[in-house]
């Protein structure tokens, strides 16, 4: 009993420490910006913090189930401008919203796929599949709308980003569905358990029986509609889908993956990690505006914190081995 | 002159955790002379030139070169004491030039970090044709002949002024052409003084290069002869004479019906017209040198090398067998050689390696029922007894035995009817060991069948019912359990 007991907490630990530290990096970053400035700590700057932190949080669960098979996923920003700009086009064709919404989807959905193949069929590295993807949707956004954003919806769309439920902005609600299903799918779902197997060891799920191409597309289709997802809910709070929307956001959605604690070798990571990675970012960048901190010393800031918080990460597993 | 001893190793021990790998162990190499080393695999013959070039340090025992006692410090202190090692593995850089492969790490320069080409190719031209050798030393390495490689680490090697040459198995992959060019450059060597310590498994070869020859048995020395007036059957039987001991608990089950036939295989990856059967409830035992197609054979029967004639049958019907998820379909499990790098996934748990051929089994709509996965694998983490804190304990943190009882039970849960062993006691500890020919002994009683690759002679003759051996990706013999000896299946497998 006594030993079980034990178990028990060394696996609480291997579970969760790892995220433990993040939350508490989190909360320790919220402690100092509120003894910094008096209006970090107030509902309204707190839902806005979550508004701000709803795109790149929901991209960036797509790019935590890529990098946990060892992949990268590049090409995300520029599809997510891709999905945006044809969906947008649609809505101003007059096509009925829902189906509006199921092309931005679908669009991310088929960029995603393609990386995929390419992938697995093509045996393309992934840096290099999905580094060729991003400049081909991001030309194609631009191409389709030569350079133009396509701006001007109905209110029934942009209530996906304005609207409220019980004053929590849907933005942020549709953030917290995303996550609790990605949670489970990745653990306790089939789809989930390969894609860790995939990135622990390839050969390995291979020989055991496992259809690694099948899953490894699925995993890149899945980053792509999470990046379609993220275009919907920019277009709608921007009222406006720009060719040249979501610049970047692959990098950002990459830190705050492995913030959170997901290794860039594959085979481990959790998507509540991502989450307290992607708030971190968030509340950093409130932060400093908050603080009249310019946006040159933002980057600094930013980037600094990417490095040590992985330092710190690095040297956490060593020791716990 | 002839007779001068450069080398002599002596009382050479070398434990691993859990292993003695060689043991009091006696070798001595005299100026201008063809040391042949010979032993079965895993006698102790790599880990004996280990040690000799500094990649293995010695746990006990003195090495004595010309008269003086020396610790070998690594391999590059190896290589300034004029101890080279040539191994199967070249260590060149293939879009580097001859000249510079030989020069590298060592380039000459006059300016500080400036490469003086030059003298590079001047030198490496001096050096080849020193060994008679007429290659042009501005060629890529990349675009050689494998044997012309190897001209490049020897003359590599003889640019350091090596002394001692360990050779590792040098024919392996050359023509008969080019095995003559070799020799010849090989007694160019030993006119100058050098002298080559010969690892090969080809008896014949030992014939036409050895001056002597030390034979290795289970990291212990038998002894070293004078080649002429040793016989090839002489030597066999100083490779092999062992007594089997009751390590192997066989217990013979019922053979039941054919589940596989393999008729006239071959392969991409080498097999040539392989032909057998497998019986339920037996195992058959595949011997053979490395390099003779075993694994290979395993590799296309699990569906992983495409097959380019010939035909499997499984239970009667002729089937494809196109990947391993179909094989895992017929009822085929396999336990690789190498449990870390392809049987097991490293950063997930026991319960999930466990279950991971299993997972349709233990998912309905691709949801798992993680109450049901759970006692699966709780039931076999105990009747296999496997050494974990709990199920969620990542296997990297296992046992060797323990790992490589979490791979079997994967198997065991896919419900596997045939086994595909290779390897199956690699790196494992003597009570793991005995734990999984056990567990071999339930398989084959409850009319599994097994087919077992193994490089332990012992282990083939102690746990089989058949045996195979292979040669040159064909099969070269079949022996009935009665008729296995250890002479018969290493005769066999070196052709003889």
């Amino acid at each position: 009993m006594c030993l079980r007991g034990i178990a028990l907490r060394q696996n609480f630990f291997s579970h969760y420490g790892r995220q433990l530290s993040t939350l508490a990096g989190l909360l320790g970053l919220s402690l100092v910006l509120w003894a910094l400035t008096p209006h970090f700590l107030t509902v309204s700057n707190l839902l806005n913090v979550a508004e701000q932190a709803t795109i790149i949080a929901i991209v960036a669960v797509g790019m935590t189930f890529v990098i946990i098979t060892a992949g990268i996923d590049l090409s995300v920003g520029s599809v997510l401008a891709f999905a945006g700009v044809v969906m947008a086009s649609a809505l101003h064709q007059g096509v009925p919203l829902p189906v509006a919404l199921l092309v931005g989807l679908g669009i991310g959905l088929l960029c995603g796929l393609v990386n995929g193949l390419l992938i697995t069929i093509g045996r393309l590295p992934p840096f290099i599949a999905t580094l060729g993807m991003m400049s081909v949707a991001r030309g194609t956004a631009l191409m389709f709308t030569e350079g133009r954003p396509v701006s001007g919806f109905s209110e029934g769309f942009r209530s996906l980003a304005t609207g409220e439920v019980l004053h929590v902005p849907t933005p942020v609600i549709i953030m917290i569905a995303v996550y609790a299903v990605a949670h489970f799918v990745l653990k306790r779902t089939k789809l989930g358990r390969y894609t860790y197997a995939i990135g622990g060891n390839e050969e390995a799920a291979l020989l055991s029986g496992i259809n690694v191409k099948l899953y490894k597309t699925m995993v890149y289709g899945l980053a792509g509609m999470l990046g379609g997802l993220a275009a919907i809910l920019l277009t709608a709070r921007l009222n406006s889908a720009q060719p040249i929307a979501g610049m970047n956001y692959e990098l950002d959605a990459i830190a705050a993956t492995v913030i959170g604690g997901t290794s860039l070798l594959g085979g481990e990571g959790t998507v509540m990690g991502t989450l307290i990675g992607a708030l971190i970012m968030a509340v950093l960048r409130n932060g400093l505006n908050l603080l009249g901190v310019s946006s040159f010393i933002q980057q600094i800031v930013i980037g600094s914190v990417i490095i040590v918080a992985v330092l710190i990460d690095m040297a956490l597993k060593r020791r716990g081995k | 002159m002839a007779d001068a001893s450069v080398l002599e190793m002596r009382h050479i021990r070398k434990t691993f955790p859990g292993v003695v790998a060689l043991d009091d162990v006696d070798f001595e190499l005299r100026r201008g002379e063809v040391h042949i080393l010979l032993g079965e695999n895993g006698a102790g013959k790599s880990t004996l030139m280990k040690i000799l070039s500094g990649a293995y340090q010695k746990s006990a025992g003195e090495i004595i070169l010309d008269g003086a006692e020396m610790e070998i410090k690594n391999p590059k202190h190896a290589q300034t004491l004029g101890i080279s090692t040539i191994y199967q593995e070249f260590n060149l850089i293939p879009h580097l030039s001859v000249g510079e492969n030989i020069f590298l790490g060592r380039e000459p320069s006059h300016l500080p970090g400036v490469i003086d080409q030059r003298a590079i190719f001047q030198e490496a031209t001096r050096a080849l044709s020193n060994l008679g050798l007429t290659l042009n030393p501005r060629k890529l390495v990349k675009e050689l002949r494998v044997a012309e490689q190897q001209m490049v680490e020897v003359a590599k090697a003889l640019s350091l002024d090596a002394r001692i040459l360990i050779m590792d198995e040098p024919t392996a992959a050359l023509t008969e052409h080019e095995i003559k060019e070799l020799f010849a450059t090989i007694r160019t060597l030993k006119d100058k003084g050098v002298a080559i310590v010969y690892i090969s498994h080809r008896m014949e070869e030992l014939f036409e290069i050895g001056d002597r020859v030390t034979v290795l048995r289970d990291g212990c020395s038998v002894g070293t002869y004078d080649v002429r007036g040793m016989s090839k059957s002489e030597l066999i039987r100083l490779m092999v004479n062992r007594e089997l001991t009751d390590l192997f608990p066989k217990e013979r089950a019922m053979r039941g019906p054919e589940v596989v036939r393999v008729e006239g295989l071959s392969t991409k990856g080498g097999l040539k017209d392989i032909s057998f059967t497998l019986h339920k409830g037996e195992v058959l035992g595949i011997a053979g040198l490395l390099g003779a197609g075993r694994t290979e054979l395993a590799r296309a029967i699990f569906g992983l090398d495409k097959i380019t004639s010939g035909t499997i049958y499984i239970n009667g019907g002729p089937q494809r067998i196109g990947s391993p998820r179909a094989a895992i379909n017929f009822g085929i499990g396999f336990l690789t050689e190498d449990r870390k790098s392809q049987g097991l996934v490293l950063p997930l748990s026991v319960k999930e390696n466990l279950c991971l051929s299993s997972v349709d089994k233990f998912s309905s709509w691709g949801v798992m029922n993680t109450n049901e996965e759970q006692q699966a694998a709780s039931r076999y983490v105990e009747e296999l007894r496997i050494r974990t804190p709990s199920l969620d304990q990542k296997v990297v943190f296992l046992s060797g035995g323990n790992q490589q009882k979490v791979v079997l039970s994967k198997w065991l849960c896919s419900e596997a009817e045939v086994f595909i062993f290779d390897e199956p006691t690699r790196g494992v500890d003597v009570g793991a060991k005995a734990e999984i020919y056990q567990l071999m002994n339930r398989l084959t009683a409850t009319g599994v069948a097994i087919i077992m690759i193994s490089s332990e002679l012992l282990e083939v003759l102690g746990m089989s019912d058949r045996v195979l051996v292979m040669r040159g990706g064909r099969i070269a013999g079949e022996f009935s359990a009665e008729e296995a000896t250890q002479e018969r299946i290493l005769q066999c497998a070196l052709g003889e």
